[in-house]
Parts: structure tokens; C-alpha cells; sequence
């Protein structure tokens, strides 16, 4: 597998890159902060023996996809996965105060996420098919009281996501949606971890294979599956009542 | 994100709550912490914050690998790298840790504050012993490198320092090669102490990992009954079968109440495990079972119910007498807390930090449930005995020893806090065990 992951330098991503790396694959690094993007790249050298490398890929700046993709795809000498993980998130209070970080929010977790996707899936459908495995939310499910905002680009790009495997995966594309429910990763420190919260080593290696199988849908950790049916299936007077 | 989360121990006896900042950029988190946690398996206040609401930095994210060298064997890493990736990553590939401590969930950080020592402590010594470079964020802020000859004073204090010299980055470690991922071990079956006492020296002489487990449970003869498990890495032709890390490890989901697990259910898990427990037998061993037999229950602790439990590990120095060993359990006999398990280990080698704690002698670590002021008796029984007999605890282990008693038994301390505060005049790195032990301002 050669496979370029957006966001391998924090949390879910980066485990996703070390389980790929571990096992042999070839991976790219993409994302912010060019010190940890380093760090990390220097670090899946060291577990898989073969230099590793990367480039700032910035969900709030779409003029870098091209660019990055370019590189990735030079790098690994052609690209048949691709793995998007970053997102911005902060909790509904905060985004509720703060427009500007709203807007971000927003843009970046659908608008400049499926601007991404789009430019990948013509890239992988010209070379004849591929993966594309993109990190949504279990937040994006149902709206609910603390992940209104969250939670509505998840929705919104869980739709997207079910629609491009749809479409596409009859010439070569799979697509594969991620939902996490709660993770203990830089993005949930501070929030108090409720029942079933995963690690994310844990999280990678189901997500790897779900990308070996091609599965289009998985949540992790695994139970999040029927905390998530429990809650699609609840009237609305009840979720008007509850806090989660 | 300033939320306060109720932080404990892995005896959980006490709990704190702190802002505890989790990141992969540690030496952003840490720049504005008093303390650096890990994995929290250290089992009293060990990594617990100095005073309620306190921000402290958790590692576990920065765990990134930073160089290796394949010919030396030099493994350069971030502090938060757990020996269980570390596991992950190097036994396919014919290379460990000289020194594994009894559970895989701890960090590289984590090992070198307390200077952990294992089965091998009679050959290898502390984990201390294979550390060859540290970087450190000192309480001033400032970012240091420390090693044998660059600022040999604070790479000692920092090797078993349980974290009070500063923030442990970065570290390097001295891998070794292991001829296969497998355990040829060998386990005998033992019936009185003074025999265990005797046969886990003599077998020292000829295995790298000994460590015998002992019934104190058990009434009259039996009592001290048990099992000496030895070990060293099995030989490439020894080794038939391909080994799978994939442990499958289970649960425990909610805490148990405490009547479950009390004196009757111990004595009766002790009796099976010791009838359960061949003769003797030898053969392959998985490096799982044989290193962490109890990883694979997550969250055991929680069999011990609300209340907790603690564990109390010292170690009784013995030259060639095992005098002194015997009246320690004479004196655990006696105890009004019961010792739910009991782990004897053989020590040669003093520990190379500054309050390291290993001297040579026989190690004991013992497991007991928590009873408010029981425990507290129980501890300082103990502790007096430790003292009288010229040994050391464990400062990683406990949560519950009096400053006196520890200031008793370590003369080292002064000196230490000396170290500390010459690298740290304002005193601002400390945990709950320094403000119970050391002095520190709350």
C-alpha cells in the first residue's frame, strides 16, 4: 500500500500512519506544524526502516491539496490510499462564542474536507481506482445538544461519503467512512471520557482493516456502533430532554 | 480547555483532580506543568499532582521514536513511547529492553523515574543501568541534555527521581538483541520459604529472570507455599513456533464490590493456582505471560473495589544469611491487613540514580487491600522493620509511608533535595509524593 495520511501527525492519524508503517506499507505525511510533521515522519522511518516524507496540507488552505498530493505522489512513486483524519473541533460553547472559529470549523470539516476528497477521487479514478478512508463522527449521526455545530459537518460529510461509495466504487474507488465515538487524543484532553472510549492504537488497527476489507461504514471502538443505533432510533421529545 | 479530571493512582487509594494537559508537543504542555505523568501504574501519589487543580502534562501521546541504530542498538525515543509499542515494534525484530519492569503499560519516561528493575535485576540491574542520554525541561523552563558525562549529577538524580528533577523529553536507551521472541522457562513448585529463599539465589546463578510467587494466605505448613518461576530468552532452535503479539486481553469493565474480593476468595485463588501449578515442568513460554501475566486483565485494579488497595515493595538486604528474610515473614504473618500476593525477587546491584532503590538483598512486593487506618498500621509495621534491617522501599509503590520513616531509612534524601533544588530553586516541579516525603510546599 502507498498511502498519504492527512493528519498523521496527531492522534488517530499518526497511529493509522505507525500501524501502517509497521506493517511495510509505504506512507507520506500530511498536515500542520512543520516541527511535527517531522517528528512523526522521522519516527515511521525508524519503525519501518524506509525514509518517510512530508508536507504541509492545510484543511483551511485548499490552494495546498494539489501541491501536497503532487509530492505524496511522487514520493511513494504513485498513491492507492489515502487517509484523512484532521478536523478542527472545539466544543459547542466555544463555537458558539467564537464566529471566526466557527467559520474555520465549518470550512474546514465539510467544505475544504470534500474539496479534498473531490480532488483525490479524480486522481485515484485516473489511475484506475483506490482508497480514500476519511475520518467523520459518530457526532454527526443524530443532532444532538453538545455537538450541534460539530456535529452538523459530520452529518454532513458522512452523507457525502456514503454517496461517493455509491457512485463510485463500481470503477475502482472505495470509499470508507470512519466514526468515532469518544478517543483519547490531544482533540478530547480535557473532556472526561465517558463509557467506552478508545485508544487510538486501538482505533488503527480497526481501521486498517477495514481499509485491507474495503468496508464502507465502521464506528470504533466497536460499542459506539449500538450507543449510536440506541440514539438514531429515540423520539425527538426524548432527545429534547437528555444531554447527550 | 482548563477542565479539572479526578486523577489517581493505580492502587486507587486517593484521587486529585488536575488539569492535566495531554499533547504530542510535550514540550508545550510542559512548559507551564509542575509535573510530567505517564501511564499512571505507579501505585500510591507517585504521579499525582502537588495540590488539588495543580496543571500537570501526561506524556502518553509523545511517544514517538526518534533514532535507532541498528549496529549498537542505541534506541533514542519521546518519553511517552510505552514499552508495549516498544514491544510491538522491536521483538519481531530480535531486539528488547534489557529490563522490563512487571507490566507493559508504562512509559519510557515512566522507567527511568522510577528506575524499574525486573526479573534479571541479579544480572542486568535497574533500567537505569542500559540509560544513556536524557532530556530534560527543568523547572525554570530551560530544556537540558544530561548523560554520564554531561551533567552526570542531574542525570542521576533524574534516573529513579520519580520525576522531581524536571520533565523527562527525550530519551536513549541501550536496546539489547534477543536470539528469539519466545521464553524457555522453568517453573518448580515450593512448599516452605526458607526453600524458596535458597533456591531463588541458587537459581540466579544459572538463569537471567527468576522470581518466585508466594501463598501467605495459605494457614500452619502451608503457609509461604508457592512457585519459582526461571526464564531466559529461548535459542533460535528452541523457538518452533511463530509468535503472535496479538494478546487478547479482557476487561474489567466496573469496580468489584469490595466484599468479592475478600480473605476466603483470595486463600481459595491462591490454593487453586498453587494446586493448578505443575511440579515441576519447563518448556516455551510466551514473553506475555511470562513478563505480564497480568496485562491481560485491564484494569485489574478494579477487583479490588472502591476502596482500593495498595502495594508495599521493600527490599531486605541479605548477604549470606537469610535470617533476616525469614523474620520478615514472620512479621507479615503477623499483620492484620491479610497479604493477598506476594512476589519475592533476588537483587544484586545497587541502583545507579541517586535514590534508586535496589540494593542487594531479596525484594518483597506485597499486594493488600485497603482498610482505612489497618493499612496505615500495617504500612508502618512494615516500614520499622525495613528500617531496623537497613533496607529501602520503593518510593513508586507507595502511597502511605511517614516522612520519618523514609528520612529513617534513606539518608540519600538530603542530598537529593539539595540536587533538586539547585536545578530548581523555586521549587516548582513536585507531586503528591514529594509534598508527603520530601518536604515539598503543598
Amino acid at each position: 500500500m502507498r498511502a498519504a495520511v492527512l493528519g498523521a501527525s496527531q492522534g488517530m492519524g499518526r497511529a493509522v500512519a505507525r500501524r501502517l508503517a509497521q506493517r511495510g506499507d509505504q506512507v507520506f505525511v500530511l498536515g500542520i506544524e512543520p516541527e511535527q510533521l517531522e517528528k512523526s515522519a522521522k519516527d515511521l522511518e525508524v519503525i519501518s526502516g524506509q525514509p518517510v516524507g512530508w508536507v504541509e496540507c492545510d484543511l483551511l488552505r485548499p490552494e495546498t491539496f494539489g501541491p501536497a498530493l503532487d509530492r505524496a505522489e511522487e514520493a511513494l512513486g504513485g498513491l492507492d490510499t489515502v487517509v484523512i483524519t484532521a478536523a478542527i473541533f472545539a466544543s459547542q460553547e466555544r463555537l458558539e462564542e467564537d464566529t471566526e472559529l466557527l467559520r474555520n470549523m465549518l470550512l474546514a470539516n465539510f467544505t475544504n474536507t470534500v474539496l479534498l476528497c473531490e480532488e483525490v477521487r479524480r486522481r485515484l479514478l485516473a489511475r484506475g481506482g483506490g482508497t480514500l478512508c476519511v475520518f467523520s463522527s459518530v457526532a454527526g449521526d443524530r443532532g444532538r445538544k453538545p455537538v450541534v455545530l460539530y456535529g452538523a459537518t459530520k452529518g454532513g460529510l458522512s452523507k457525502y461519503l456514503e454517496g461517493l461509495d455509491h457512485r463510485f466504487r463500481s470503477q475502482g474507488l472505495v470509499t470508507i467512512c470512519v466514526k468515532p465515538g469518544f478517543v483519547k487524543t490531544g482533540m478530547t484532553a480535557g473532556l472526561k471520557p465517558p463509557p467506552f472510549a478508545g485508544e487510538p492504537e486501538d482505533v488503527a488497527r480497526r481501521v486498517v482493516r477495514a481499509i485491507d476489507r474495503g468496508k464502507p461504514l465502521i464506528y470504533v471502538p466497536p460499542p459506539w456502533r449500538f450507543v449510536m443505533m440506541i440514539i438514531r432510533c429515540l423520539p425527538r421529545f426524548v432527545m429534547r430532554r437528555i444531554k447527550f | 480547555m482548563s477542565a479539572l479530571s479526578p486523577i489517581c493512582g493505580w492502587g486507587r487509594t486517593s484521587t486529585v483532580m488536575a488539569d492535566e494537559r495531554l499533547s504530542e508537543n510535550l514540550e508545550r504542555i510542559t512548559r507551564e506543568a509542575t509535573l510530567t505523568r505517564g501511564l499512571g501504574r505507579s501505585y500510591g501519589d507517585a504521579s499525582l499532582p502537588h495540590a488539588s487543580g495543580a496543571r500537570i502534562a501526561n506524556s502518553v501521546l509523545a511517544n514517538r521514536l526518534i533514532s535507532f541504530n541498528l549496529e549498537t542498538g542505541a534506541l533514542r525515543a519521546e518519553a511517552g513511547l510505552s514499552l508495549q509499542s516498544l514491544k510491538e515494534i522491536f521483538l519481531p525484530r530480535g531486539w528488547f529492553t534489557p529490563v522490563t519492569p512487571g507490566t507493559q503499560f508504562v512509559t519510557l519516561g515512566g522507567m527511568v523515574a522510577s528506575d524499574v528493575h525486573g526479573k534479571n535485576q541479579h544480572v542486568e540491574g535497574d533500567f537505569g543501568h542500559h540509560v544513556r542520554w536524557i532530556r530534560l525541561r527543568l523547572g525554570s523552563g530551560e530544556i537540558v541534555e544530561c548523560s554520564e558525562t554531561v551533567e552526570p549529577e542531574l542525570f542521576f538524580a533524574t534516573i529513579g527521581g520519580m520525576g522531581l528533577t524536571g520533565h523527562i523529553l527525550e530519551v536513549e536507551i541501550q536496546m539489547q538483541r534477543v536470539e528469539s521472541p519466545w521464553i524457555w522457562q522453568r517453573r518448580e513448585r515450593i512448599h516452605d520459604v526458607a526453600i524458596t529463599l535458597r533456591r531463588l539465589r541458587e537459581a540466579g546463578e544459572q538463569w537471567p529472570f527468576t522470581v518466585a510467587w508466594l501463598d501467605l494466605l495459605a494457614d500452619g505448613r502451608d503457609f509461604g507455599r508457592g512457585a519459582l518461576m526461571c526464564g531466559r530468552w529461548a535459542t533460535r532452535a528452541e523457538a518452533t513456533k511463530p509468535l503472535s503479539l496479538q494478546v487478547k486481553r479482557r476487561a474489567v469493565p466496573v469496580d468489584v464490590p469490595g466484599i468479592v474480593l475478600n480473605r476466603r476468595a483470595m486463600r481459595l485463588f491462591n490454593a487453586v493456582q498453587f494446586k493448578w501449578s505443575q511440579r515441576d515442568s519447563e518448556g516455551l513460554e510466551h514473553p506475555e505471560t511470562f513478563f505480564y501475566p497480568l496485562d491481560k486483565l485491564l484494569d485489574w485494579n478494579r477487583m479490588y473495589g472502591k476502596w482500593g488497595f495498595i502495594q508495599h515493595q521493600a527490599v531486605i538486604p541479605c548477604d549470606d544469611s537469610i535470617e533476616p528474610a525469614l523474620q520478615y515473614f514472620d512479621l507479615i504473618r503477623t499483620l492484620e491487613v491479610p497479604v493477598y500476593l506476594c512476589v519475592l525477587k533476588d537483587c544484586a546491584h545497587e541502583g545507579r540514580g541517586t535514590i534508586s532503590f535496589p540494593l542487594q538483598g531479596y525484594t518483597f512486593a506485597l499486594d493488600l487491600p485497603f482498610r482505612p487506618d489497618a493499612t496505615q498500621r500495617a504500612v508502618d509495621r512494615l516500614n520499622e522493620f525495613v528500617i531496623e534491617n537497613g533496607g529501602r522501599i520503593y518510593l513508586t509503590k507507595d502511597g502511605h509511608t511517614r516522612a520519618e520513616h523514609l528520612r529513617a531509612m534513606d539518608p540519600r534524601l538530603d542530598g537529593f533535595n539539595e540536587l533538586r533544588r539547585r536545578w530548581d530553586p523555586e521549587g516548582r516541579i513536585r507531586s503528591a509524593l514529594s509534598v508527603r516525603l520530601l518536604g515539598d510546599t503543598p
